[in-house]
Formats: C-alpha cells, sequence, structure tokens
C-alpha cells in the first residue's frame, strides 16, 4: 500500500473549508522520522496535503508554522518541483493544531530537514496521476508523455494539456506505489536549491497577513493582564475600581495560577485580568489596578549575586561529564603555557515584534483558539488537561506568527485566554504588552563558564578543562533541575568540533529561579561564546594565527557518526572556515582602529563560519562587515537560506552588544525596548553570506545555526582591534559605546 | 461620542474616548489591522503611519490628533509606497512580515523627503524601526531599488 492517499473529499471540505474538486493528495509524515511512518491497513492518518483544481491552483496545507523561517515557501517547492509546477499557481494554507497532522512542533530547525522527501514523493506522485489521465485522453503511453511548466506534453506531437484541466480524470487514476516514484535528479531542479521568493510577499507588503494579534471574532473582548513581577507569586488582594474608571474597561477578573501535569513552569502564571472593548483601555485599566503581591519565595532572586555564586562555583569542581577524554591534568602538569578564563552570558528575552497573544472561545464542550503558536499541538493538550474538554473538541489555529525565536513554542498566553473566556462566557484577545513580554517570559538563561587549557611545545592545545553553570530548560519540565541535561551539554560543549586528546568537562550546579526556555540557538549561544573566544585566546598565547589555529585544532578529516543520523565530518567544518578566510580576504592589511575575528560552530547539524571585521575609536565600538559561510546541506531556497543567515548575524550582534536581563528582588528590572534595546539599521554592517552548495548531502538547519558565532567573532576582532579582551556580554555593560 | 476619521481616502465613524491612542482608534475601532503594536512607547516603529504626509507613531499619539487630518496607512497607496511594495517584493525583503507595514511607511516618508537617499539617509530614518528578524540589509537594499524603479518609470 502506498503511504500517499486519496482524501475523503467530504473530510477534506470540513477540515480546511477548500472546494472538494481536483486531485487531493495526503501522506503521513512523523516529524522523529526522515520519511514515511509505516501505516497498516486503516490507520492511515495523513497529516500533509496536496490539492490541484480546475483553475491549476496547487495548494499545500502546511503542518509547520511560519514564523520568518520561510517553511511554507520551502515546502512548496519540494513539491512544485517535483510536479512540474509553474510557480504562480502555488498557495500555502496552515494547518490547524490538530494531532491528524504529524507533530507540528517548529524549534530545533528541524522542518525542512524531516518533511522533505514526503514533499517530493507526492509532487512525483501527482505528476504521475496527470501524466496517466493525459495519456488515456491521448491514448498513448505514459512513457510518451512528460510533465512541464503545469502542463503535460505529448513528447511526440508536442501537444500539451493544462493541468487543471486534467484533474478530474487523473484524480481517478490509482496513486502509484512508492517503489515507482521517480525523484528528480539533483542538476533537473527547477525550484530546490534555487531562489525562490515567499509566497506570502504580497501580504507582507499590504498589511494583510492576519497575526495572532489581528484576529477579529464577533462581539469579541480585549483583555490585559498584570502578573505579579516576582514569578509564580501570587495576588494577596487587589483594587479594581480605577481600572473600572477607565472609559471602555468592563470587567476585572482574578486568575489563578494553572500547573499542567508536564511540569511546573508550564499553563499560565495567574494574575489579575482587565476585560475591556478595546486593547488599549484594557492596557490602561490593567495600569490601574491596585494589587498586592505575595512574592514566594524567587523574591530572593538578584542575577547579579546569582552571576558572583556560579562564578565561585565554577572556579571549584563540578560532575564529570561523559565524553571527557584523556588526562587534563597531566597535561597542564606539563605544559609551560597555560590559559585561563571566564566567561558570561547574561539571561536573555526573545522579544518577538509580536507580543505573545490569544484569541480564545470556550463554548461549554468546545474551545476554539487562534494565535501565533509554533508548538500548537502541545497547546491542544493543555487545554483538554486544564479544562476537562475532549482533544477532539479543541481547535487550535495556527495564524502567521510575527516572531517566534522559541517564545511561541510556550503555550502560557493561550491558557489564560481560554480561562478568561471561560469566565466572561464570550470570545476574548488576550494581548501582552511589551512590558509583560520582557518581565515574564520564558528566558534563555544565564551562564558562567571557565576554562583553562594548555599548550604544548609546538603550540599545540595538549589539555582542554571546561566548566560550566548554565541553569536548565529542564527545570521547566522538572523543577530543582539543578544542572544542564545531557541534551544542553549535546549543544556545543560536549561534542565541540575541536580534535581533544585530553579533554576534561564538569557540569557545576545552577539553579533556576525565572522561567528558563528555548532562544534562538539555544544553548549554542554560551557554547559557542565560549568555545570560540577561548581558541582564540590559545592561539594568541600560542603566538598563532586564528585560521591556521582553529584549522589545527579541528584537525585531520574524520567523521563521527554518533547516535545520530547526520554525522559530523571534519571536513565541512574546516572547509566553511577556509571559504570564509578567503572572502574575509583574511590576512589582508586592515585600516587602522580596525581588527578582525573569527568563529565556527556546528549546530542542528550544520557547519558555519563567521569573520567580523570592527572598528573602535575613542571606546565606540562598531561592526563593519561579517561574513558568513554554511554547510547545510541540500538547500531548498537559496535566497531564504541567505535571508535566514542575515537575519541571524543581525540576531547575533543583539546578543553581543545589547541583550541582558537582569533582576532584583526577584523581580525582571528591563521594561521595553528602551532598555532592552537590539540591533538597528544604524548598527547593521555589510553582511556577506555564502552558502555551501551540497546537494548530495541532507537538509540540515539554517534558522538558528547562524546565530553562534556571532558574538565571540565580535570579541575576538575587538581583541584583534584594540588588545582588550571582552569575556562577559553584552559589551554595552562592559565600557564599550556602540 | 462619535468621531470622524479619514483613513486611505474614505471616512469611518467611530465612538471613542478622546485618550485613545490613534493605533488602537485604527486597529480596534475602524478594523484595520495592518499597522501593528510593537512597544506602546514610540520606540520600535511597528505601529508608523502618515498623518497628512508626516511620519507618525501612531501607538503614542491620542486619536483626537489626527480628526480632520489625512492618515496614510499600509492598506492605503501612494507613488513611493508602491515602489517600495515592488522593491521589496523584488528583494524578498520580510522574514515574519510583523514589522514591514512600519518599514514600509517609514521608507515612504524618507522618499517623501529625500529623492535619492545615501546610506546615512536611510540609517538616520529607519533606525526608529525595529526588525527583529534582521531584514535591515535587504531593507537598505530595496529602499535603494524604489529609487532605481522610479527613475525608470520616468
Amino acid at each position: 500500500m502506498s503511504n500517499i492517499q486519496q482524501i475523503n473529499r467530504r473530510d477534506f471540505v470540513k477540515l480546511f473549508g477548500l472546494a472538494s474538486t481536483g486531485i487531493i493528495l495526503g501522506c503521513n509524515i512523523s516529524s522523529d522520522k526522515k520519511d514515511f511512518i509505516p501505516q497498516t491497513e486503516g490507520t492511515f492518518a495523513p497529516n500533509l496535503f496536496v490539492q490541484i483544481q480546475k483553475d491549476g491552483t496547487i495548494t499545500l496545507i502546511a503542518s509547520r508554522s511560519e514564523m520568518g523561517q520561510g517553511i511554507r515557501t520551502s515546502l512548496a517547492s519540494a513539491i512544485a518541483d517535483e510536479l512540474e509546477a509553474d510557480w504562480k499557481y502555488i498557495t500555502v494554507q496552515q494547518a490547524t493544531g490538530d494531532s491528524k497532522y504529524g507533530n507540528q512542533n517548529t524549534d530545533g530547525s528541524r522542518s525542512v530537514r524531516t518533511i522533505l522527501e514526503p514533499m517530493r514523493k507526492m509532487g512525483a506522485s501527482a505528476k504521475m496521476m496527470l501524466i496517466a489521465a493525459a495519456a488515456k485522453k491521448w491514448n498513448i503511453a505514459e512513457a510518451d508523455c512528460k510533465a512541464e511548466n503545469h502542463h503535460i506534453i505529448n513528447i511526440k506531437t508536442d501537444a500539451k494539456i493544462f493541468f487543471g484541466d486534467l484533474v478530474n480524470v487523473a484524480a481517478k487514476e490509482e496513486i502509484p506505489a512508492e517503489s515507482k516514484l521517480q525523484l528528480k535528479k539533483v542538476e533537473d531542479f527547477k525550484y530546490i536549491g534555487k531562489n525562490l521568493k515567499s509566497v506570502d510577499l504580497k501580504d507582507f507588503t499590504h498589511g494583510t497577513a492576519n497575526y495572532g494579534i489581528d484576529v477579529r471574532i464577533p462581539n469579541m473582548k480585549f483583555a490585559a493582564i498584570a502578573r505579579c513581577p516576582v514569578t509564580f507569586g501570587t495576588v494577596k488582594s487587589f483594587d479594581a475600581a480605577d481600572a473600572k474608571s477607565i472609559s471602555g474597561v468592563e470587567k476585572v477578573i482574578q486568575l489563578d495560577r494553572m500547573i499542567p501535569p508536564t511540569g511546573a513552569f508550564f499553563g499560565a502564571l495567574g494574575g489579575v485580568a482587565v476585560v475591556a472593548n478595546n486593547t488599549w483601555s484594557a492596557f490602561q485599566g490593567k495600569l490601574n489596578l491596585n494589587i498586592e503581591w505575595n512574592y514566594g519565595e524567587n523574591e530572593s532572586f538578584n542575577t547579579e549575586e546569582f552571576t558572583k555564586k556560579i562564578t565561585k562555583r565554577v572556579h571549584e569542581k563540578g560532575k564529570l561529564i561523559p565524553g571527557s577524554t584523556g588526562d587534563v591534568n597531566s597535561a597542564f602538569n606539563e605544559s609551560k603555557n597555560i590559559v585561563e578564563a571566564t566567561y558570561k552570558v547574561p539571561f536573555l528575552v526573545h522579544a518577538p515584534m509580536e507580543v505573545p497573544n490569544a484569541t480564545a472561545w470556550f463554548r461549554g464542550d468546545k474551545i476554539e483558539v487562534w494565535a501565533p503558536l509554533q508548538d500548537p499541538q502541545t497547546a491542544r493538550a493543555e487545554l483538554a488537561h486544564f479544562f476537562e474538554v475532549d482533544i477532539e473538541n479543541i481547535t487550535v489555529n495556527v495564524t502567521f506568527i510575527g516572531g517566534g525565536f522559541g517564545r511561541k513554542s510556550k503555550s502560557d498566553f493561550v491558557v489564560e485566554a481560554v480561562a478568561l473566556s471561560k469566565k466572561i462566557n464570550a470570545p476574548v484577545q488576550v494581548v501582552w504588552t511589551r512590558e509583560d513580554d520582557i518581565k515574564h517570559s520564558f528566558y534563555h538563561a544565564t551562564s558562567v563558564q571557565y576554562l583553562k587549557g594548555s599548550l604544548d611545545g609546538k603550540g599545540n592545545v595538549s589539555g582542554w578543562l571546561q566548566r560550566v553553570a548554565v541553569p536548565s530548560i529542564t527545570s521547566s519540565f522538572k523543577p530543582l533541575s539543578d544542572y544542564a541535561s545531557g541534551f544542553e551539554l549535546g549543544q556545543g560543549f560536549t561534542n565541540n568540533p575541536y580534535n581533544l586528546d585530553n579533554f576534561r568537562l564538569e557540569n557545576v550546579k545552577a539553579e533556576a529561579n525565572l522561567r528558563i526556555g528555548w532562544l534562538r540557538s539555544v544553548v549554542h549561544i554560551h557554547s559557542g561564546f565560549g568555545n570560540n573566544s577561548f581558541v582564540d585566546e590559545l592561539a594568541f598565547a600560542a603566538k598563532k594565527d586564528p585560521v591556521e589555529f582553529h584549522l589545527n585544532l579541528i584537525g585531520k578529516d574524520r567523521i563521527i557518526q554518533g547516535k545520530s543520523e547526520y554525522p559530523y565530518d571534519s571536513k565541512r567544518m574546516k572547509n566553511v572556515l577556509k571559504k570564509t578566510a578567503e572572502n574575509a580576504n583574511w590576512g589582508k592589511k586592515l585600516p587602522e582602529n580596525h581588527g578582525i575575528g573569527i568563529a565556527i560552530h556546528y549546530s542542528f547539524y550544520s557547519y558555519v563560519a563567521t569573520a567580523v571585521e570592527v572598528s573602535v575609536r575613542d571606546g565606540k565600538v562598531k561592526v563593519e562587515n561579517i561574513w558568513t559561510t554554511i554547510d547545510c546541506g541540500l538547500v531548498l531556497n537559496k535566497d531564504n537560506v541567505k535571508n535566514q543567515l542575515e537575519g541571524a548575524a543581525i540576531f547575533g550582534m543583539s546578543i553581543a552588544l545589547y541583550g541582558k536581563v537582569t533582576t532584583k528582588d526577584g523581580a525582571v528590572e528591563q521594561n521595553n525596548f528602551f532598555d532592552y534595546q537590539m540591533t538597528r539599521m544604524k548598527d547593521t554592517p555589510k553582511i556577506n553570506i555564502d552558502i555551501i552548495d551540497d546537494m548530495s548531502k541532507k537538509p540540515t538547519g539554517v534558522g538558528e545555526p547562524g546565530v553562534p558565532p556571532m558574538a565571540p567573532a565580535i570579541c575576538n576582532a575587538i581583541f584583534n582591534a584594540t588588545g582588550k579582551r571582552y569575556r562577559s556580554l553584552p559589551l554595552i555593560d562592559e565600557g564599550l559605546l556602540v | 461620542m462619535n468621531k470622524i476619521l479619514s483613513i486611505n481616502g474614505k471616512l469611518y465613524t467611530i465612538d471613542i474616548a478622546d485618550d485613545t491612542p490613534i493605533l488602537w482608534a485604527i486597529r480596534d475601532f475602524v478594523g484595520l489591522t495592518g499597522t501593528k503594536f510593537g512597544c506602546g512607547v514610540s520606540q520600535c516603529g511597528a505601529c508608523s503611519i502618515l498623518i497628512d504626509g508626516v511620519l507618525t507613531k501612531s501607538c503614542s499619539m491620542p486619536f483626537s490628533y489626527a480628526v480632520g487630518k489625512e492618515i496614510t496607512t499600509i492598506e492605503g497607496t501612494s507613488e513611493n509606497l508602491e515602489f517600495l511594495r515592488e522593491a521589496w517584493n523584488d528583494g524578498n525583503v520580510p522574514q515574519c512580515g510583523y514589522c514591514q507595514s512600519g518599514q514600509l511607511i517609514a521608507a515612504t516618508s524618507l522618499l517623501d523627503k529625500v529623492e535619492n537617499p545615501t546610506d546615512k539617509d536611510i540609517d538616520n530614518a529607519m533606525s526608529g524601526n525595529i526588525c527583529r528578524c534582521g531584514t535591515y540589509s535587504r531593507i537598505r537594499k530595496a529602499i535603494h531599488r524604489a529609487v532605481e524603479l522610479k527613475n525608470q518609470s520616468i
């Protein structure tokens, strides 16, 4: 039985509200496996759909959320290519958050990695059905037909029929067996690997793309929620009189904290909600609430003290981590050239341009939600648990996402909206203010690392000790997880790209007193910063050129298979480094007050090297040029990869120069973009992106891997320019102006 | 009390409190949602609109200020806005797209004032608009491209 199937038309209409004409194909993909899940008869549950209609329109129903990483366009390109479709007929529709459509979680840079193959097979299947229909019409052999530019061509006569004119006949054709599918050769690709424009450009440039915050339901209310400044604090008492005096405010309602079975940090924080007939009144009402809080045990949490505490700890022995190898102590004893350094990264917040928000309508036995969600299925499961509604009766509609960066993989804002809708018995949109977003996030954790390295007589690294203290994301799932977990250390610590004979990694205790979450490239931000800064320091101590030193440290060609189907290949790592050095004209004479720095990183199975040129004048640093090279295997949409890497450079600059969340007495001190700053147009350097075009390799991550090398490359460049080493981020806090 | 707003050449009658920022008048009362909320304090430019041709952060300007004036939002049109749209399209500028309404309006205001802006002009005019996805270099190129398109059309 083929894993691609025709879809029951009535179901299709019900699910997507699309006309049930033409060819409708569905297949099932899993996010964990690269290919189809083996299906037994009767249990087939398609989760990826393509429809071809009489007017030629091809609609792809995408299961992954679009948050700016171009997924909708990339996935459509795979189908269009195999189908020989004309790009102008391609449209994409977002699937609702139903488990029928497979795992929809959009994080970990894995969307393209997992769905490419099934998409191509769907396209190839549809093409064969169209060819079969045309062959019948002409009464010729299928082998005498080919597909080209939205038509089937009779090879012998050059006669052609438009796709749309064939769909009714083709829809009755059998779906070809998977074994019969002939996928295109790499050199024949028309869309895959080329520069494709976003399918959503028209909406983006006319203000007609609907984000979560743009959802409008008849008779809906708008709400803002005051949450305790200290994580997990609760409402002691409140006075709503002033809030209620604001024009437009209708109700003030207390919301309890909601804790899911999966862990204490998800669910909703609770607080006091102001319901109004417009967003502004809700915001104003919230500002006019007089609330007394029970701050709870996190009131004593001060980031400054915490950093001191974990800095002290990384200078003591930690827990040995498996993967350590050789004997660093002997290496240190034998060396005459020892380098030690301590690196610090602060808490960070995603601050996507679209604040967290959700529109919910609780109707007794049914719940419908509209929200910008990276992981709609987890939201659905949480809602089923909290509101005791059958999961089949919960619809989560995923809107456009105005930036996610990991923040919108959490569902707390959705749970709040449903709880409130239930209380007021009306549809309601909960909108976070920017201050809410900065003060109540799932933060990227702070870290302190201690590194000690030794050089042998030839200036080669003979020993490498690294102690890492970073509050764990696991704490959000399982409270009191005080050490980084294995999967976190696997983000650039246990699997650094270097060839080290004597390597010792130690895990150091770090408690979580804020909600910790994922932020674009996650723990790789810490490992990328520590590793690359330290290699630069070692290169300086060895009196060697940093690029040469890096190449030497990556070492001989080797492939580390690991458990993954994406082995680490040191040759690819060296290749991107060499390319970047070449593009940056490494070794060239730089203008006065300029410096250049390099960093490499392996993350989400992709290889990245970045060189940064800075100028430093009168204590003012400016990033002048960035050169990044990525090897992410097969490239689906070259221009999209380029756009992602350009964006990652800007995101990485924000981390290096500006980003810092601090707490005092448990409360986050930053408020809005004036004190949580980020890169702007005036800071933007020339960015040169080079993409290794290796169509023989599997596609790997694109959205995140560009971020980790940025901060260390900038700091290494500043060192090159000034001789001063910056080991703590962000740079604006270190006496540098930007 | 009923007030009349003129947006993109159309009149809208809404019942609204005077101190409500224009942003929320447009989004929640008129129902045009292309103008975005980003920060509420004039820091990010997502809410940029033109009032009688002047670039305005609509989140921080009371609605009453716009009464009797002409508002242009991303749902509207102008000669420069159309060239910019085409250039945005040519350069495949947006990622998540959320800030792009404000970026396009700010760029329109720039081209309305400066016929052929330099990079420095662009830095000055566009640094009030944050793009968290980081599409700045594409925005810069697209503004230059729009000028090119405009010159070609003459």
